[in-house]
C-alpha cells in the first residue's frame, strides 16, 4: 500500500509540475496590435478552396480575412465596394465597368491586375467548376480587361444582383496553384499554418493595401464537441466562440461579467420542406393546414429558449425585402382541421418525413409528429444521414417531406425555380423572380421580391419554422468581432484585446 | 521458435489481406455517395457528374479496388477526396498524438493495475483490498467520456492547472506543452483501462495464490514473497499478457472518444470525420494503419506469451 500511495503522490507531483509550466503568453504583456486572438469554432475547413467541399469553415476563416472580392457583404447585410474602387453601369444595364483599387498586392507579392479578376470570375464559370455560385452568373457573356485596373463585364440580360453576387467571388492570383492547401489572396491576413484537425492560424499581412488588421494573429481552433468548445472558453484557451449551436451551454456565460453573449442576426432558416409536386402536398390547403397545426413559437422556445426569430416566409429580417408575414399561416389547430377537410383530407393522412440525423432536425421531427397527431396527421420519421439526404432528397427528389436548414441570405429566389428539389411551381412567382433580377432600381427589385415573399407564404410553399439565432460568446476582454453570422463569415481584422 | 515466427508472420499477412478486402467492400456497401460532400444545395446536374468523376464513383468497384491495391503495394495510401491532400502525411501527423497517448495511458494503466491488482488479491481480507476490488468493479462500468468531462471540470475549469482541450500547433517542438495537453486524456484513458486490468491482475494473482505449486514452494521453505516472485510471477503473467495485447489494441482503436472529448487531432478524430464525409481514401488509410497496428500487437503479444510460458513451446513441438 505504501507503494500505491507513493505512486499516487508521484502522479500528483507530475501533474503539478506540468501545470506549473505556463505555456500560453500572458496577453496583458503585449500591446493590442501584437495580440493573438484565439477563436473557437466547430467548422474546420475540409480544404482551402471555396469551390468544392471546403464547407462553411473555409468561408468563416478566409472570407474577407485572407481573400477579398470586388465587393463585400458587410456584417449588417449591406454590399460595399472592396477591391473595386468604383463601377459604372451602361444605360441599358448590361455593361459593368469596374475600376480596381490602387496598390493592391497578393500575399505572394504580385500586384493585382484586371487579369486576376477576369481569371477569378472565369474559374467560377468554368465547365468543371464546383462553385455553388456558378448559376448566379449565367448572364455573363464576356469579360474584358482594357487595362490593368479596369474590368468590363457584359451581361446578356439585366441582373440587379450582379454586384451583390460578386461579393461571393474571391479574387485570387491567376498564377496561383495548389489552392486547396495554400492561398494567394489580397486580404489583411496571410495563412500562417493549418494544422489539420486542430487549428488554422492567420497572420497579419504587412503589405496590405488598406488599413492593417488590428491584431497580429488570429487563430481558429477547431472542436468537434460543443462541450469541449465551451470549456475552452471557460478556461481562457479561446477568446471567442463563433457560433454557439445549442442554448444548453449558455447558462455558464449569461450574467457572468467575464463573458459577453451576443444575440445577432443569422440567415439560417429551419424549414419543413414539402415535395410540392406530389399528393397530398400538391394541394395548397393541405400545406396550409400543416402550417397552422404547428406551434412554431413553442418549437423555437423548446429548442432555443429566448433566442431565435419566428419567420412567416423564406426571407430573414436582414434581407432588403423582408416583411413580417408570421400571421399569414397562424397557429390554429381548428383552422388546420377545416383546411384539411377542404383539401380533401378530412380524416387526416400519413406521410414520411425524411429527417437528417444531426441536430436540431430529430428533435424538430418529434415535435412535428406530436403537433400533427393532434389534427389527425400521422408523421413517420425516417432518419437519414446528410449524405443520404443529398442523394435521396436533393438529387433524385424522391421524398414526400423533409427537414433542412438553408443558410444563405437572399435565397428566396429559389422558389422561382420549379426544378428545385422542393418542386414549388407557380409561374407567377417565377416571373416575379425573373423581373426582380431584371429590375432597373433596387426599389423595383425589392417590390417584386416582396410579392414573391407574400405569394409563397400564401401558398405555404414550405413551412418556415424559425430563423436560427446567431450567438457569439466572447470573453469581455475582446471587442470588435462580428456579431451577425451572415453566410458564415467571421471578419477578424477589427478584433482587439482590452 | 524460428518456424513458429515464420508461420505466425504468414498468418499475419493473410489476415491483413483479408482485412483489406473487408474494409474496401464494407465501405462500398454503406448508403450514400462520396461525391455528396463536395456539393452544395445549389449544385447543377453537371456539377454532380463532375464530382462523381472526381471521386471515381463512376468506375466499377473492382477497378477501384485494383487501383487501391496497386497503390497500397507501393505504400501509397492515395489522396483524400475532400481535401485532395495525400493521406499518409496526415495519418503520420496524427499518429504523433495517438501513439504517445495510447502508450502513456497503457503504461500508466499497467502500473496502476499491477499495484492495485496485487494489493487487492494479496490483501483480499483487508478493508483496502476490498475497496480496491469494489472501485475497480465500478470503474469497469464508467464510460470514458464521463471520466474525461469530470477531470476537465476539476483540473481545467476548477483548478486551471491543465488545458481542457487541444494539442500544441507545433506538435512536440515544446514537449512540456505537448505533455500538458496529453496529461488529462492519458489519465482519463488510464483510469478506465486500469479498472478492467486490475480485475485481471487480481484474479490471476488469486489463482496463483491458491495453486498447488505455490503451496509446495512454501512447504519447501520458501518465504511468501520469494515464492510469489520466483513461481507466482511467471505463472500469473501468462493470462495477463494475453489480455494486455487486446487492451492495448482496444485503447488505440478507442482513442476516438477521448480525442473528441479533448479535441485532440489524433487518428480517431480523423476517422470519425472521414466517415461522416464518406472520404474513402482517408477511411481506408486510417483502417489500414490501425489494422496493421492491431495485428502487430497481436503478433508481439503471442510471441511474448510464448517466451514467458515454456509450456506453449513444448506442447507445440509435441503436436508437430
Amino acid at each position: 500500500m505504501k507503494k500505491n500511495m507513493a505512486f499516487v503522490a508521484l502522479g500528483l507531483a507530475t501533474t503539478l509540475l506540468l501545470a506549473g509550466c505556463a505555456s500560453g503568453q500572458d496577453s496583458s504583456s503585449v500591446s493590442a496590435q501584437d495580440a493573438t486572438i484565439e477563436i473557437g469554432s466547430l467548422y474546420e475547413p475540409q480544404n482551402l478552396s471555396n469551390f468544392g467541399g471546403g464547407g462553411q469553415g473555409v468561408t468563416e476563416a478566409f472570407n474577407g480575412n485572407v481573400y477579398e472580392g470586388l465587393y463585400q457583404l458587410t456584417d449588417d447585410g449591406s454590399v460595399q465596394p472592396l477591391l473595386a474602387k468604383s463601377n459604372t453601369v451602361s444605360e441599358n444595364g448590361l455593361v459593368y465597368t469596374f475600376t480596381l483599387q490602387d496598390g493592391v498586392i497578393f500575399h505572394s507579392g504580385k500586384a493585382l491586375t484586371s487579369t486576376d479578376v477576369k481569371g477569378s470570375i472565369e474559374a467560377v464559370l468554368a465547365d468543371d467548376s464546383q462553385s455553388a455560385r456558378k448559376s448566379s452568373f449565367g448572364a455573363i457573356t464576356s469579360i474584358e480587361t482594357p487595362d490593368d485596373s479596369t474590368v468590363v463585364v457584359t451581361l446578356a440580360e439585366r441582373s440587379i444582383s450582379f454586384v451583390y453576387n460578386l461579393s461571393y467571388i474571391w479574387i485570387i492570383n491567376a498564377d496561383a496553384t495548389d489552392l486547396e492547401t495554400t492561398e494567394d489572396g489580397t486580404g489583411p491576413y496571410t495563412l500562417d499554418e493549418w494544422k489539420r484537425g486542430s487549428a488554422l492560424s492567420l497572420i497579419r499581412f504587412d503589405d496590405y493595401w488598406a488599413d492593417p488588421a488590428a491584431n497580429e494573429k488570429a487563430v481558429f481552433n477547431y472542436f468537434t464537441d460543443a462541450t469541449a468548445l465551451s470549456n475552452a472558453l471557460l478556461t481562457g484557451e479561446v477568446d471567442i466562440v463563433t457560433s454557439v449551436q445549442s442554448p444548453d451551454a449558455l447558462s455558464q456565460f449569461i450574467d457572468n461579467a467575464d463573458y459577453v453573449v451576443n444575440d445577432g442576426d443569422s440567415t439560417t432558416k429551419e424549414i419543413l420542406v414539402f415535395n410540392d409536386r406530389i399528393a397530398p402536398f400538391d394541394n395548397v390547403d393541405v400545406r396550409k393546414a400543416i402550417y397552422s397545426a404547428i406551434d412554431t413559437k413553442k418549437l423555437l422556445n423548446s429548442i432555443w429558449g429566448d433566442y431565435g426569430t419566428l419567420i412567416g416566409s423564406m426571407v430573414p429580417p436582414t434581407d432588403p425585402w423582408y416583411e413580417d408575414l408570421t400571421q399569414v399561416n397562424p397557429y390554429d389547430p381548428e383552422l388546420s382541421k377545416t383546411l384539411l377537410a377542404s383539401g380533401g383530407q378530412p380524416n387526416g393522412f400519413e406521410f414520411t418525413l425524411d429527417t437528417p440525423s444531426y441536430d436540431p432536425h430529430p428533435i424538430v421531427a418529434e415535435f412535428l409528429k406530436s403537433e400533427l397527431a393532434k389534427v389527425g396527421v400521422t408523421v413517420n420519421i425516417n432518419t437519414i444521414s446528410s449524405d443520404e439526404w443529398y442523394t435521396k432528397v436533393y438529387k433524385t427528389q424522391d421524398f414526400t417531406a423533409t427537414l433542412q436548414e438553408h443558410v444563405n441570405d437572399r435565397d428566396v429566389v429559389w422558389y422561382g425555380n420549379p426544378d428545385f428539389y422542393w418542386g414549388y411551381d407557380n409561374p407567377q412567382v417565377s416571373t416575379w423572380v425573373a423581373e426582380a433580377e431584371a429590375a432597373i432600381t433596387t426599389d423595383e427589385q425589392t417590390a417584386k421580391l416582396k410579392q414573391v415573399n407574400e405569394q409563397i407564404a400564401q401558398d405555404a410553399a414550405s413551412v418556415w419554422l424559425y430563423l436560427y439565432p446567431q450567438i457569439v460568446v466572447a470573453s469581455s476582454d475582446v471587442k470588435g468581432y462580428p456579431v451577425n453570422g451572415l453566410n458564415s463569415q467571421f471578419f477578424v481584422y477589427d478584433i482587439v484585446t482590452n | 521458435m524460428i518456424p513458429y515466427l515464420l508461420r505466425r508472420s504468414a498468418f499475419l499477412l493473410v489476415s491483413f489481406f483479408i482485412a483489406m478486402v473487408a474494409i474496401f467492400v464494407l465501405l462500398r456497401l454503406l448508403p450514400g455517395d462520396p461525391s455528396n460532400a463536395l456539393l452544395s444545395v445549389t449544385a447543377t446536374p453537371e456539377q454532380i457528374a463532375a464530382a462523381q468523376a472526381q471521386v471515381g464513383a463512376d468506375r466499377s468497384v473492382l477497378e477501384q479496388f485494383s487501383t487501391w491495391l496497386a497503390q497500397l503495394i507501393r505504400f501509397d495510401l492515395g489522396e483524400s477526396f475532400i481535401s485532395s491532400l495525400p493521406v499518409w502525411p496526415e495519418i503520420a501527423g496524427r499518429l504523433a498524438v495517438t501513439v504517445p497517448l495510447t502508450l502513456m495511458a497503457f503504461g500508466l494503466a499497467l502500473v496502476i493495475s499491477i499495484v492495485a491488482g496485487l494489493v487487492s488479491a494479496i490483501k483480499s481480507d483487508r478493508w483496502y483490498g476490498i475497496l480496491i476490488s469494489g472501485v475497480s468493479q465500478l470503474g469497469v462500468a464508467v464510460p470514458v467520456f464521463w471520466v474525461g468531462i469530470l477531470l476537465v471540470s476539476l483540473f481545467s475549469i476548477g483548478l486551471r492547472w491543465l488545458p481542457s482541450s487541444g494539442f500544441p500547433r507545433d506538435d512536440w517542438a515544446h514537449p512540456t506543452d505537448a505533455l500538458r495537453s496529453l496529461t488529462l486524456p492519458v489519465i482519463t484513458v488510464a483510469l478506465v483501462m486500469s479498472a478492467s486490468l486490475t480485475r485481471y491482475v487480481r484474479s490471476a494473482t488469486l489463482d496463483v495464490l491458491g495453486s498447488d505449486y505455490l503451496r509446495s514452494a512454501r512447504a519447501q521453505g520458501s518465504g511468501h514473497t520469494e515464492a510469489l516472485w520466483r513461481h507466482g510471477l511467471r505463472n500469473g503473467a501468462v493470462p495477463v499478457i494475453a489480455i494486455l495485447g487486446i487492451e492495448l489494441a482496444t485503447t488505440f482503436l478507442g482513442a476516438v472518444v477521448v480525442e473528441s472529448v479533448f479535441s485532440l487531432p489524433g487518428l480517431g478524430s480523423m476517422l470519425l470525420k472521414a466517415i461522416q464525409q464518406h472520404d474513402y481514401p482517408n477511411i481506408q488509410g486510417v483502417l489500414v494503419v490501425s489494422t496493421l497496428v492491431v495485428l502487430l500487437i497481436g503478433f508481439f503479444g503471442d510471441v511474448a506469451q510464448r517466451l514467458v510460458d515454456p509450456r506453449l513451446r513444448v506442447s507445440l513441438s509435441a503436436t508437430r
